[in-house]
């Protein structure tokens, strides 16, 4: 019976997933608020508001547990790590979905498509990024994947009278199927060269130097690789994000850009850094490869955007560029930068989003370009408060952006990787063009060319107080990372892997 | 102390007045404007005085304090406080610029009567005198830097004040393009100073100064700061804003000429003292330079028909003694301090009554068309002929002292080159009495030349006032520097110290000197006299005649405009218009565009990809896959 | 093993790879190609259809099959349980436990939002049928005029 032994006593910490558990299990009982009876969905945000706060309040004492005591550790046979690196993107996770559930309400709301399963859905896909942050074994890393991509598949898909919504719900599970098979396929390799799927152990194999299989580790490692960058939109695996980011309803957006990302992130961070670490000169090349297309694609394509939205899309590419760079750089500096960058970017792009969303309208009809001529005059407020998000995703001095550019360069700048840090500055520069010429076309674009549309007379956006607090809270961020970034960065410095 | 802890006010009394006239703009009446603005300047002069008693009341040894308002640019080791200095030479610079500043103020409130833009004028005034004092109270050079910038903003402004008019606005660049020129020079110095000394505080600089700096490199700090000093006040080879800068109203050229701006090249001299002493070759090139522009400015002045324009000029050759008073060194820095005052006062004077006479005149600045105008104006006549005598160095009015203080630290200096300074200087003098009585005469005297529909009048109180008290000044100031008992010395000593002191006694030599003077300036007097008021306009014709090409070469100004223009401005067209159309349109802008093209198109083109087809996604994906499995094997197979 | 151990994949699916497109382009090459409108029908025998065939099919089908896929992997979660139960003890108890809750939640969810109504619950009159479509008819051709 030695199965049943060892199942029979498992070591249950449950504080280990306290942060995920109290998510899952507040989405659960959204669920059952629905089954009971239909409220107004705004008390289902409300809950899932207090869910995400009390998953935060969770994570931050595990934070402070793991860095004060210093004590990081294995939980759930290894599937588990509770470390700085996982405490600290739970936490950013908690964040993520926080101003996800704030700027909803009102967006959904206004679309007629406000349900409570909203709620649920954001709760379980947050609860996948959670567990990918803490995830110390490759099958853990797929069912966190596959746990918050299916629910970012449901929402993408969310306003199913809109046929674009439906599209974009349609190619992010077509291509995000196809890109788990992938990883799936790195996974199984990765099993098969070494003989498990611990990461932990993984290392262990590779420092004991009993490597059966590098080819077949290296093309495993390439999968992986392959497999999480599509899910962090880097070049050529972005394909999806300018399709998705469109299509679908813009609160997602926000929060898919965010979430997702830190979910691909932690999980390329944990695999290469902690199971692949023996490998580094054979996926740094590729990361640097990966970082430098990332950056210029996404950066460049963005300027051929006549819509907002895919606009930002095609940004969030750029970013997720410019954070692979510190990945890349393979120094401790890098990271950190990335991590920091990953904290600034998730408040830039959420605001950003919130504000997007509140000017499209009705049905999201204004989203392009030639939309935002002469914001300022119609919507002083929401335009000056997307300038400055624009202004921080440029990177301008005073902003979280530049401190997070800064940040990550430096740690490329440590590495040595001219090449790397060239294409980084060229690609900020290329896109602090659209992200100003958004500014332009917003501030100083009165006249309209002969031929082209008048701006239609709308009545002012107005304001839900969820809404607001989401966009105070964003800018207070962008603000304070930007002018005292020191809390973050020594916080980020912390949060270094278990091995 | 509790003045001395007052004084930061001084400045900042008519940069406030100067925001509120500012602010107010129109909304504030006529003359209203023009009395906030000067009792603003007016409170400065008081608590400047302020400032003089609590300094009197102290020993000499402790007449310098120094107070840190806080600290502007803290950068690593570049420390720049806002910080300020009473000490003797701020004191009579700050009563200079806010005694006269506020007269001058008074009588534009009657010469711009009626302006479109009156309360725009009084705003642009308060802050010249503002930025005026920022400069002298400074206790470091850059903030120094920054009044002397915003002195220079404000000339621009000031002079183009007419801006509807274009040889004023082109007179207003000029100004605003030559004190660039000048500017160069002076941030390069202070860079040097920086990079030798460490700091830019007057205390540290000084002290240091002495210690670090070899002799090459005090002079290539002084000829430096030298270039910014030619800017400002007016020196060859950068004189030539000043004449045009005419073109302002005639109370921007008192304040220009008299308290403000000009001075500041030989305040920034005089309060450097100590890096010119470091360098004897400085010395000696300052000095050069200050009697030249005042040899040659007294010669063009002789030339000019304009009323302002000769006293321009004549303002051009003052500040040439002055520059080369400070150069010299030694007695000198007080000397060139004590004529920079004493001329400020008879300067100021001298453009008032200019002004009250072309007001009179109805407008015309010709001196061709005035004549016999005593009768007429005869306030303005006695305080203008006081200012004259003044001027020209007669005793006992205040510039006999001043520039004689000047010419007898040359000639006591005891070099071959301040001897041959010295002469020169006395030719100057006597070509300044010249003109001065060219213009005495031309104006006051013989028959009247206006036109038919002028009428000339005594002008209003609000402007005569003005003339009277500064005639006093003008008359009795020189008393302060007698020779022999000379008190502006010794109030100055602690500042240039014991080598600024001179001679208690009258000795045999400054008597000569001054003799000397008196004849000399007595001399161009009676030339003046015989050329413009004794001879017939057939007499002069003839007399012009023999003299054959000078003439025109002197009423042309020596061509010196036309020469700049030949040397540096077409050619700096050209170059421009290489830089601009070539260079800029057809290169850079061609590479950046180009670039920002290219990126776009390559956007485009990329963007084609973007078909929204799935299998397309896919296979892009897959491709991208693909590479990366090639890149690994091939990398596995290599090693 | 190295990777050499897998080259006879490698080489099977190659080989597929060349079957198939083998076949493929040969049949295209080989095959004798005589259209006729009735053998470029979808059925070549039979009766001609004379309209298209339906575009939708009822979405219940689906949401049955969803859900038999749920109960499915529960139950192939319960029998080897059921076969260990008593050697997993209260701790298998208490899993199981949690986890059928975790399933039935979303079956009282499914039930809530009428996924086992086969049919609409009320059966509309024709009239009422008629009434419904003109109106929002009549509302589009309004927003359409708006």
């Amino acid at each position: 019976m030695l199965i049943a032994d060892a199942i029979a006593a498992p070591p249950s910490d449950w504080w280990a997933i306290a942060p995920q558990l109290v998510l899952g299990g507040t989405a659960v009982v959204i669920i059952l608020m629905i089954c009971v009876k239909r409220v107004d969905p705004g008390w289902n945000a409300l809950v899932a508001a207090v869910g995400t706060v009390a998953s935060g309040v969770f994570a931050w004492e595990q934070w402070r547990q793991v860095t004060t005591d210093a004590n990081p550790r294995l939980a759930y046979s290894g599937m588990i790590a509770v470390d700085g690196f996982s405490a600290f993107l739970v936490l950013v996770v908690c964040v993520a979905a926080f101003l996800g559930v704030l700027l909803a309400d009102q967006y959904f709301k206004r679309e007629g498509i406000d349900r409570g399963e909203y709620y649920a859905l954001l709760l379980f896909s947050a609860c996948g990024m959670q567990f990918m942050a803490a995830a110390n074994n490759l099958v853990m890393v797929f069912v966190a994947l596959e746990l918050l991509s299916i629910c970012l598949y449901v929402l993408s898909a969310w306003n199913r009278d809109d046929s674009r919504s439906q599209e974009a719900g349609a190619k992010y599970l077509l291509l995000g199927a196809y890109s788990s098979a992938i990883l799936l396929f790195g996974i199984a390799l990765l099993y098969g060269g070494t003989g498990t799927t611990n990461l932990a152990r993984m290392a262990e194999i590779f420092s004991e130097n009993v490597t059966r299989e590098p080819g077949l580790v290296l093309l495993g490692m390439v999968f992986v690789i392959v497999g999480l960058g599509f899910k962090i939109a880097a070049v050529p695996f972005h394909m999806w994000t300018p399709d998705v980011y469109q299509g679908a309803p813009t609160p997602v957006v926000g929060f898919m850009a965010s979430g997702a990302k830190i979910a691909g992130f932690a999980g390329l961070f944990r695999v290469l850094e902690t199971g692949l670490a023996a490998f580094e000169f054979d996926w740094q090349p590729l990361l640097v490869g990966l970082a430098i297309v990332t950056m210029l694609g996404g950066s460049i394509l963005a300027i051929a955007q006549r819509d907002v939205k895919r606009m930002l899309a095609y940004s969030s590419i750029a970013h997720a560029g410019f954070i692979l760079t510190g990945l890349a750089s393979g120094t401790a500096a890098g990271v950190r930068g990335a991590l920091f960058y990953l904290v600034a970017y998730v408040f830039m792009i959420a605001g950003a989003f919130g504000v997007v969303a509140l000017l499209a309208r009705r049905g999201e009809r204004y989203t392009s370009l030639d939309d935002y001529r002469d914001m300022f005059r119609r919507e002083p407020v929401l335009a000056t408060v997307l300038a400055f998000f624009l202004f921080a995703m440029a990177g301008i001095p005073g902003t979280s952006g530049f401190v997070a550019k800064f940040a990550v360069f430096t740690g490329v700048a440590d590495a040595h990787q001219w090449v790397l840090l060239t294409v980084g500055t060229v690609a900020s520069v290329i896109s602090a063009y659209f992200y100003l010429r958004l500014v332009v076309y917003m501030y100083m674009r009165p006249e309209v060319d002969e031929g082209e549309a008048q701006p239609a007379a709308l009545p002012r956006v107005r304001w839900a107080p969820a809404t607001v607090v989401a966009l105070v809270l964003t800018v207070f961020f962008t603000i304070q990372l930007g002018i005292l970034p020191q809390g973050l960065l020594d916080m980020a410095g912390k949060a270094t892997l278990l091995f | 102390m509790q003045i001395l802890d007052s004084a930061w006010l001084i400045p900042v009394i008519p940069l406030v007045s100067a925001g509120v006239l500012a602010l107010a703009g129109r909304r504030l009446k006529e003359p209203i404007a023009g009395w906030v603005a000067t009792v603003a300047v007016g409170a400065s002069f008081v608590l400047s005085f302020g400032q003089l008693i609590a300094l009197v009341g102290r020993p000499p040894e402790a007449r310098t304090f120094v107070r840190t308002l806080y600290e502007w640019i803290p950068a690593g080791g570049f420390r720049v406080p806002v910080s300020y200095r009473i000490d003797p030479l701020s004191v009579v610079m700050i009563l200079l610029i806010t005694g006269v500043g506020a007269l001058i103020h008074l009588y534009a409130i009657g010469y711009m009567k009626g302006d479109r833009d009156f309360t725009r004028f009084f705003f642009y005034l308060n802050l010249f005198v503002g930025s005026m004092l920022v400069l002298v109270l400074a206790d470091n050079y850059l903030l120094l830097f920054v009044g002397w910038e915003l002195v220079g903003a404000c000339s621009y402004l000031l002079i183009g004040f007419w801006y509807q008019s274009s040889p004023n606005a082109t007179a207003a660049k000029k100004a605003f393009v030559v004190n660039r020129v000048g500017d160069f020079g002076f941030v390069v110095g202070l860079m040097l100073i920086f990079s030798v000394v460490g700091s830019l505080d007057y205390g540290a600089v000084f002290s240091i100064a002495p210690s670090v700096m070899t002799a090459a490199m005090a002079t290539a700090v002084c000829l430096c700061l030298l270039v910014g000093a030619t800017g400002k006040s007016a020196q060859i080879p950068l004189y030539v804003w000043l004449p045009d800068a005419m073109a302002g109203p005639t109370p921007v050229s008192a304040l220009i000429h008299a308290a403000t701006m000009v001075t500041a090249g030989v305040y920034m001299i005089a309060r450097s003292f100590v890096l010119w002493d470091l360098s004897p070759t400085a010395q000696g090139i300052t000095v050069a330079i200050g009697i030249i522009t005042a040899l040659v400015a007294a010669v063009i002045a002789i030339g000019q028909f304009n009323i302002k324009k000769v006293l321009a000029y004549s303002t051009v050759s003052q500040l040439g003694y002055m520059i080369a008073g400070v150069g010299v060194g030694g007695a000198g820095y007080a000397a060139g301090i004590f004529h920079l005052l004493a001329h400020g006062f008879f300067k100021a004077l001298l453009f008032l009554c200019a002004g009250s006479v072309i007001v009179g005149m109805h407008h015309e600045e010709d001196m061709r068309k005035m004549g016999g105008l005593r009768t007429k104006m005869p306030i303005t006549f006695i305080t203008y002929t006081i200012g004259f005598l003044a001027l020209d160095g007669i005793f006992p009015f205040a510039g006999y002292f001043s520039k004689d203080g000047i010419l007898a630290a040359l000639f006591e200096h005891g070099t071959w080159w301040s001897q041959v300074a010295w002469a020169l200087g006395l030719v100057g003098a006597f070509l300044t009495a010249t003109y001065m009585a060219r213009q005495w005469f031309m104006v006051f005297f013989g028959k009247p030349r206006w036109d038919e529909d002028v009428h000339p009048h005594e002008s209003p109180w609000l402007m005569t006032v003005p003339l009277i008290v500064l005639a006093i000044p003008s008359t009795l100031f020189g008393t302060a520097g007698l020779p022999g008992f000379n008190q502006l010395h010794r109030w100055l000593e602690p500042v240039f110290g014991v080598a600024g002191g001179e001679p208690e006694l009258l000795n045999a030599t400054t008597f000569a000197l001054l003799l000397t003077s008196l004849v000399v300036a007595g001399s161009g007097l009676v030339v003046g006299w015989a050329i413009w008021y004794r001879a017939t306009a057939d007499q002069r014709a003839t007399l012009a005649g023999r003299l054959g090409g000078v003439v025109p070469f002197v009423r042309n100004k020596l061509y010196v405009d036309e020469a700049y223009a030949a040397t540096f401005e077409r050619p700096g067209y050209r170059l421009t218009a290489v830089l601009g159309d070539e260079m800029d349109q057809r290169g850079i802008d061609w590479l950046v565009m180009g670039t920002g093209a290219a990126f776009k198109r390559a956007g485009a083109w990329f963007s084609k990809g973007q078909n929204g087809l799935i299998r397309a996604y896919a296979a892009v994906m897959g491709a991208g896959a693909l590479v990366f499995v090639v890149y690994v094997l091939a990398r596995g197979v290599s090693r | 093993m190295q990777l050499g151990d897998y080259l006879p994949i490698a080489v099977m699916g190659l080989l597929a790879l060349i079957f198939g497109g083998a076949s493929y382009v040969l049949s295209g090459l080989l095959a004798p190609r005589k259209p006729t409108p009735e053998k470029l029908q979808p059925y070549e025998c039979g009766i001609v259809p004379e309209y298209e065939p339906p575009q939708r099919f009822p979405v219940q089908f689906y949401l049955i099959a969803v859900i038999f896929i749920a109960f499915d992997i529960e139950v192939i979660f319960m029998y080897p349980w059921a076969v260990r139960m008593r050697d997993l003890g209260m701790f298998g108890f208490a899993l199981m436990g949690s986890f059928m809750v975790m399933l039935i939640v979303p079956l009282i969810y499914i039930i809530r939002e009428g996924v086992l109504d086969w049919a609409p619950r009320r059966r509309h009159s024709r009239d009422e049928l008629i009434a419904r479509y003109r109106a929002e008819h009549e509302a589009a051709a309004r927003e359409e005029a708006a």
